[in-house]
This record gives structure tokens, C-alpha cells and sequence, in this order.
């Protein structure tokens, strides 16, 4: 498993993937992975009143990746998912850790089969 | 082709024993009363719905009303924009008017929703999100308490301004026999409550609503044969911004409400200082903020220190959301775009009641998903 942001060829970096980039409407043609990377925390919520099949609290964070270094036409890319822990802050940098099921797949509104439902996490360093 | 408003309806919202069908039946049926025309003067019939088939099991809304309301054979179509439904309505309506296509126009808006339990109802209108944001559980709720904490600690706006926003439309509801809550709050109340989506609690969200409204729509010409008290329809555009809402540059900015409030002004030839009252989608107490910002009536990340001036205020210089809003009035999905052009159509023609201010030129803005699309209209009186 690996945890990808997409990059066309004129380097312009989104998570998740389009079929066409957002920016210049290239098509996006690698990939990059972020599994291995630490981000920092944009912001975040503790979020209460969850759907079917979410669990409560459900923690929440938008996380930036510092892509600098990597000669590319973004400096950053974000992305957003679930935090391990409900004790996070602004600024914490955290790592990507995987979870085979973000949430039970069987009681929402949106058919099981057609999505996959594992992914990261992010986990206070 | 200037487009008038000729006639305008709401029905209660609330929690309501009237299933969709039911409740766009009144909301039309007193539309059209309101307007003075009968049911075979209409041409076109739109109606604004976001899941009539998710939340009821009923599809095909729009040919249920048409023959309940004996408008055969009007040509027919159901509007979904998610939240602006109602919104996008009003846009499809000013396009079957100005294109020459429909003479006399009947918008409905409607969403039955309160069947259901909180989580269904969250988890059906979280629907909207991508893959890769529904599996990790977001929810509408669970952006706005992500946004707003970025717009506090950014701006270094206190927590007692979103309280604010809150306690102003629930006092403007107090006035509103059509709002799902009638009684004021303090501040206190709002800050103490339970938390949904930290820093946001209870009182920065709007109920879940059962309701309807409806807007009839003509050529100015027709209007003045009719009326001596329409308004007219001087800008409205849409516009649309990322689905994935992370990839927002700037989480503070909705650039649908921004591009949709140029272009609609630009179409009528007027700026944010022209406006006198203005509607805005605060499904969130933070999105009315944020639209202040877009829709130009504050700079970026100065929305808040209105509140402390009062300015938005029922007697300041910009009332917004006199009809209480979302925050009070109730926000059934498809309707809230309709009953925001309500409100503004009262407004202009004088017919406001107890929530009347002195205003010749008013604004709605409808938020579809979490900004994802936006409509904004602007309404001038005749
Ligand atoms: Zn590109």
C-alpha cells in the first residue's frame, strides 16, 4: 500500500488524483508517495456527530507535505484524513500510518464495492 | 429580457407530517395564488430538490408536482446543486424567462428530511464528498469545524464572533412565522453548548428541515400588466470551486461565492456598496464569514469585526439574513435557495412585516456542498 499524490508533467501535485490536473489540464502521469513523508497539521476538529459506521469522536485533520525539495512546480501538497489520537495540535508534525478499515463499509449510504475503504491515518510524531 | 418576481411563497418549515409531494404542492399552490396566475399560464416548472429519492424513496419530483398542480403540459425538470438547489432554480427560472423560452415561470423549492435519524440525514448529504474524503467519516459539519478553527487562529478573530452570528439570526427568526425556531439565545448559550465540530458547537449549525418555497417569475412587460409591485431579477450567476475541498489554496476562501458574486454584479451593473439587505447560506456561522468576504461586504479575514460593530444587524447599515437565516429558519436542502429569494422578493416589495428594512436592492447567496458550487442573485425593486 502506498499513500499517492499524483503529479502531471508539468509538475503541478494533487491528493487525491484527477483525471485531468486541476491546474493545466495536462494529464497526471506519476505519482508520489507520501507514506514515508512527515506533514504538519493545517488544522483540525474533533468531529461529534458522526454518519453510520464512523467512529466518535471521529479526530480529523488537514495535513501539508513540504514538497520543496523536490524540484517540482508545487512547494506543497495537502491532504485530509483521520488522526490516530484526539490529541492533536496546529503545527504537530504527524506521519502517515495505515488502517485497513477508516470506517465499517456495510452501513452508510454509499455501496460497499464501490470505493475502497482502507487508507492513512496520521500519527503525532 | 428583463425577468421579473411576481409572486413568492414559504410554507412552515420545521418538522412537518407532509411528505415532498405534499410539500411542494403548497409551497406552488400558494406561489402562484400570491403572483395572480392560474396553473395554465405556466410555462416552464422547476423544482429545486436535493434527494427527494435518497431521503423519501420519491423521484421524479417535478412530474409529481406538475400534474398535482394541473400545469400540463408544461416542460418540467428537477434542479439538484446539492445545498443550492434552490439557488440554481432561481438561475435555470431567470434563464426560461430571458432566453423567450417560458413566458410565466413557477420555481419550487422542497426537501422532506426530518424521517430521518441525525446520522442518516449527515450521512446522506456527506454523499457529496469524494471517495477519499468519505472513508475517513467527513461530514458537512466536520469541514466547517475544520474551516473555522483556521479562521480563528489565522485571523485571531474571537470565539464569541461566530456566537454572534448565531444570536443575530435567531433574534431576526424571532420574527418569522415560517422559521423552525422563534426564540432568541445569548451568547452563552451558544458558547456552552454541546460540541459537533470543535470549535464549532450545536448553535453554529443549522436544524435538520422539512419544508418548501416557491418564486413565480415573468417578463418585466408581463409583470407590469400584472403588478404595480414586482422586483426584477438584475444579476445572477453560478460558479463552482474543487469538490476535494483540501485543495483549496486558501481554506479561508470559497471561490465559487467569490466568482459567482462578481459576475453577478457585473451583470447588474452594481457593487457590494449598492446592496441593502442580503441573504447568506449560514448553514455554518462561519460560512456567513466567509460569504461576507466573497460577496465583498468585509475584507478577508475582517468579517468578524462586524459583529462587534453590529453592522449586519437587523437595524445596522447591511442586515443580513433578516429572515433568520438557515441558522433558524431551518435548512430543508433543496428549499433554502428558493426561500432565500423569499425573504429578498419581500424585502424589495415591501411586504416583510416585522423583519422590513428600508431596501431597494438585495443580494442571496446559496452554498451548494462545502462551497463546491454557489449561486448568487441579485434582486432590485421596481
Ligand atoms: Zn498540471
Amino acid at each position: 500500500m502506498s499513500f499517492d499524490a499524483y503529479v502531471c508533467e508539468n509538475g503541478h501535485v494533487t491528493y487525491p488524483g484527477h483525471t485531468l490536473c486541476p491546474d493545466c489540464g495536462e494529464k497526471q502521469t506519476e505519482t508520489l508517495d507520501l507514506s514515508d513523508r512527515i506533514g504538519e497539521v493545517v488544522t483540525w476538529t474533533h468531529s461529534t456527530k458522526t454518519p453510520p459506521g464512523v467512529r466518535a469522536p471521529n479526530t480529523l485533520a488537514i495535513v501539508e507535505f513540504d514538497l520543496s525539495a523536490e524540484g517540482l512546480a508545487d512547494e506543497y501538497v495537502r491532504a485530509i484524513g483521520q488522526v490516530t489520537t484526539d490529541e492533536v495540535e496546529t503545527g504537530d508534525p504527524v506521519e502517515p500510518v495505515y488502517a485497513a478499515e477508516l470506517r465499517d463499509p456495510d452501513v452508510g449510504i454509499r455501496v460497499p464495492e464501490s470505493q475502497g475503504w482502507d487508507g492513512y491515518r496520521f500519527d503525532p510524531v | 429580457m428583463t425577468v421579473a418576481v411576481i409572486g413568492a411563497s414559504m410554507t412552515t418549515f420545521g418538522q412537518r407530517e407532509e411528505w415532498i409531494r405534499e410539500l411542494v404542492a403548497q409551497a406552488g399552490e400558494a406561489a402562484l395564488e400570491d403572483a395572480g396566475v392560474e396553473p395554465d399560464d405556466v410555462e416552464h416548472l422547476y423544482v429545486s430538490n436535493m434527494a427527494s429519492g435518497e431521503f423519501e424513496g420519491q423521484t421524479g419530483i417535478m412530474n409529481v408536482l406538475a400534474h398535482d398542480l394541473g400545469l400540463m403540459p408544461a416542460y418540467s425538470e428537477r434542479v439538484d446543486q446539492t445545498s443550492s438547489s434552490g439557488g440554481a432554480g432561481i438561475y435555470e427560472a431567470w434563464q426560461s424567462v430571458a432566453s423567450g423560452a417560458s413566458d410565466v415561470t413557477l420555481l419550487v423549492g422542497g426537501e422532506k428530511m426530518t424521517h430521518r435519524s441525525t446520522a442518516e440525514s449527515t450521512d446522506i448529504i456527506a454523499s457529496i464528498t469524494h471517495p477519499d474524503e468519505y472513508k475517513h467519516g467527513l461530514t458537512l459539519p466536520s469541514f466547517a469545524g475544520l474551516t473555522a478553527r483556521h479562521y480563528l487562529e489565522r485571523f485571531d478573530a474571537p470565539r464569541e464572533s461566530l456566537a454572534k452570528v448565531a444570536v443575530k439570526n435567531h433574534g431576526n427568526g424571532v420574527d418569522n412565522p415560517h422559521a423552525q425556531f422563534q426564540t432568541e439565545i445569548d451568547v452563552e448559550t451558544a458558547l456552552d453548548s454541546p460540541i459537533v465540530a470543535d470549535p464549532l458547537r450545536l448553535y453554529d449549525f443549522c436544524p435538520i428541515t422539512d419544508g418548501s418555497a416557491g418564486l413565480v417569475f415573468t417578463t418585466e412587460e408581463k409583470a407590469e400588466a400584472i403588478t404595480d409591485n414586482y422586483a426584477v431579477v438584475s444579476g445572477v450567476a453560478g460558479a463552482t470551486d474543487t469538490h476535494v475541498v483540501h485543495e483549496r489554496d486558501d481554506p479561508t476562501v470559497m471561490g465559487g461565492v467569490v466568482e459567482s458574486a462578481d459576475r453577478a454584479y457585473e451583470m447588474a451593473g452594481l457593487g457590494p456598496e449598492d446592496v441593502d439587505v442580503a441573504e447568506l447560506h449560514d448553514m455554518f456561522t462561519i460560512l456567513e464569514f466567509l460569504q461576507m468576504e466573497g460577496c465583498g461586504f468585509a475584507e478577508h479575514g475582517e468579517a468578524w469585526k462586524q459583529m462587534e460593530e453590529g453592522r449586519t444587524e437587523k437595524d445596522g447599515e447591511l442586515p443580513i439574513n433578516t429572515s433568520g437565516g438557515l441558522k433558524s429558519k431551518g435548512h430543508p436542502l433543496g428549499a433554502s435557495g428558493v426561500a432565500q429569494g423569499y425573504e429578498i422578493y419581500k424585502q424589495l416589495v415591501g411586504e416583510a412585516g416585522p423583519r422590513q428594512v428600508e431596501a431597494d436592492t438585495g443580494l442571496a447567496c446559496n452554498v451548494g456542498g462545502f462551497g463546491n458550487c454557489v449561486i448568487t442573485t441579485v434582486m432590485e425593486a421596481r
